[in-house]
């Protein structure tokens, strides 16, 4: 029931003489779905660039399906869907002949159409791939990831472009592959995407991850206790309780209290809090180091 | 799970994907403007202005003493050149392109083989090429009123020089791939060094009117010896007397591809990776 995925164990990362990676460690299991989150520059795509065979690390222990992704061969790749960050290809193939000709390099493909259907592009099917807007070229990426009907699916920003509608479709998709046990990797700039579709978070900030959980606990106990707030003379008030009714209540007895509200952190809140946290920390430790010589 | 997918790496499995890319690469070329242009259509652009250009010039006699026009003359020359643009220029443009706008890098994520690629790249070249040499010979012959030969021993000769010629110019438009820094430089690159080739090698200059020293230098390549070989088939007899050693020479026609393709073959071994890592 737990086995391992993806293993990852003290993995780093040079480039030049700059570290990208210090020293990551984190598991997936089989049918989980786990996002990479973290600001632009973190490391999310160095990892997940490693995972995926493109980069060689530069220490640590990394294995993909049981892999070392350096030296993953063909019969390992077709175990995978891979949806990089977008590309700037030509195009000149229709939406149907790109996944009819993609579907045959897998001993195991789902049904062209079928795959053309879930991401919504039954009208573009016939549409040369350089026509279409920037959200559908990108739902063809998505459609190419999971055409070999992959064990292992990595996502790297996959819904970048796309619209409200289409984000809801993208959600109700990658459900659908979790049903069927398919274990994914995520990383996406949107909280509420992360928050939506995955069981556990890594939050990776300057090569290190900071954070690591399942979703509905990442930052602790105490990131989560809601805040009370409302305004008082013109001045605004916050309060974080436990018991934010008994709170309220209480507040109400000196007089209906002006723009009242109970909020719940997010994750959105509670990963601006981690990622800011660290980025103080981080300018401490220079600032410190600027001062000491 | 996974116990079923072993079988994937099989010498039928990678030809049969291989031949699904043939398809897929020549539905491509054809949907590209610029490279049906400049590749494909750039030697019947060039067949035809020489022959209206020259169209009372005499560019010699065959035995029987008939004068040969400019369109039978500049013949051999288009069909050398049509396989050096559709093999060479056009592979080496072509995955320039494909390694930096992220082709190459979604390829590198699927069970794709590397030899199925190639199949798929070389088998374009070759059926492109196929189109466009009879798109030359039916022009010069329909439009032009060139003769073309009838006895079967010139048609071999022309087959053997045409496939290795494709061949050997598909393999090297793959290895100079690697030269051009971005897509977007690549024609900038290989374009100079495919038109020099031409001037010096006999396409559209006479090769025997060069000085000897250019000669020399454009026997290295192995454009010259394609032109050379390609002379032989469709000039008549009497102009061999013009050609370095009075003789057609097709036994160094056939060493001087061959050692170019084995040269191609090598290189391409060494440097052609999907990506270039920790670039």
């Amino acid at each position: 029931m737990t086995e391992s995925v993806v293993e990852v164990s003290d993995l780093r990362k040079n480039y030049h003489g700059v570290e990208a990676l210090r020293g990551l460690d984190f598991d997936i299991r089989r049918g989980e779905t786990f996002a990479l989150l973290g600001p632009n520059g973190a490391g999310k795509s160095t990892t997940i660039e490693i995972l995926e065979g493109y980069r060689d690390r530069t220490s640590g222990e990394v294995r993909v399906l049981g892999v070392d992704p350096q030296r993953g061969g063909l019969d390992w790749k077709a175990r995978l869907g891979i949806v990089l960050q977008s590309g700037g290809e030509q195009g000149n193939q229709t939406v149907r002949e790109q996944l009819r000709h993609f579907a045959g390099f897998y001993p195991n493909p789902r049904d062209v159409e079928e795959v053309i259907a879930s991401v919504g592009l039954e009208a573009k099917a016939s549409t040369r791939i350089r026509r279409l807007s920037g959200g559908q070229r990108r739902r063809v990426d998505v459609a190419l990831g999971i055409i070999g009907r992959p064990e292992l699916l990595f996502l790297d920003e996959p819904t970048t472009g796309f619209d409200p509608e289409a984000r809801r479709q993208f959600w109700l998709l990658i459900n659908q592959l979790k049903s069927e046990g398919t274990t994914i990797l995520l990383t996406t700039h949107y909280l509420d995407e992360a928050a939506q579709l995955s069981d556990r978070a890594g939050i990776v900030t300057d090569g290190l991850l900071v954070e690591l959980g399942p979703i509905d606990t990442i930052g602790g106990a105490q990131a989560r206790i809601p805040i009370v707030r409302w305004t008082r003379d013109g001045v605004v008030r916050e309060e974080r309780t436990e018991r934010p009714g008994e709170f309220v209540a209480r507040l109400v007895l000196e007089g209906e209290p002006d723009r009242l509200e109970v909020i719940r952190p997010s994750l959105e809140d509670i990963y601006l809090e981690l990622v800011g946290a660290a980025d103080a920390a981080a300018e401490l430790a220079t600032s410190t180091e600027g001062a000491s010589k | 799970m996974s116990t079923a997918t072993t079988t994937l790496v099989t010498p039928a499995r990678t030809v049969t994907v291989g031949l699904s890319r043939v398809g897929y690469e020549i539905r491509s070329y054809f949907r590209q403007g610029d490279s049906v242009f400049f590749t494909f259509l750039f030697p019947l652009v060039m067949l035809t202005i020489f022959s209206v250009a020259f169209s009372n010039a005499s560019f010699g006699k065959d035995a029987a003493g008939h004068s040969v026009s400019a369109a039978a003359y500049y013949l051999p020359g288009m069909l050398a050149a049509g396989v050096l643009l559709s093999g060479l220029q056009n592979m080496a443009t072509d995955i320039a392109m494909e390694k930096s706008d992220g082709t190459l890098k979604r390829l590198a994520g699927t069970p794709l083989s590397v030899i199925s690629y190639f199949i798929g790249k070389i088998g374009q070249v070759l059926v492109t090429g196929l189109l466009q040499a009879a798109l030359l010979l039916v022009v010069a012959r329909v439009l032009f009123g060139v003769a073309l030969p009838t006895d079967p021993a010139h048609w071999v000769t022309f087959a053997w020089v045409f496939l290795l010629g494709v061949a050997t110019c598909a393999l090297l438009g793959i290895a100079l791939s690697s030269v051009p820094r971005s897509g977007k430089s690549a024609t900038a690159v290989i374009i100079p060094i495919v038109l020099v080739l031409q001037f010096i090698s006999g396409v559209y200059i006479t090769f025997s009117g060069l000085p000897s020293w250019l000669q020399n230098f454009a026997s290295v390549f192995p454009l010259k010896w394609l032109a050379q070989g390609m002379r032989s088939v469709f000039l008549p007899s009497t102009f061999q007397a013009a050609e370095a050693g009075g003789s057609w020479n097709l036994v160094g026609v056939a060493i001087v591809l061959g050692i170019w393709f084995v040269a191609g073959l090598i290189v391409t071994r060494l440097t052609f990776r999907w990506i270039r890592k920790d670039s």
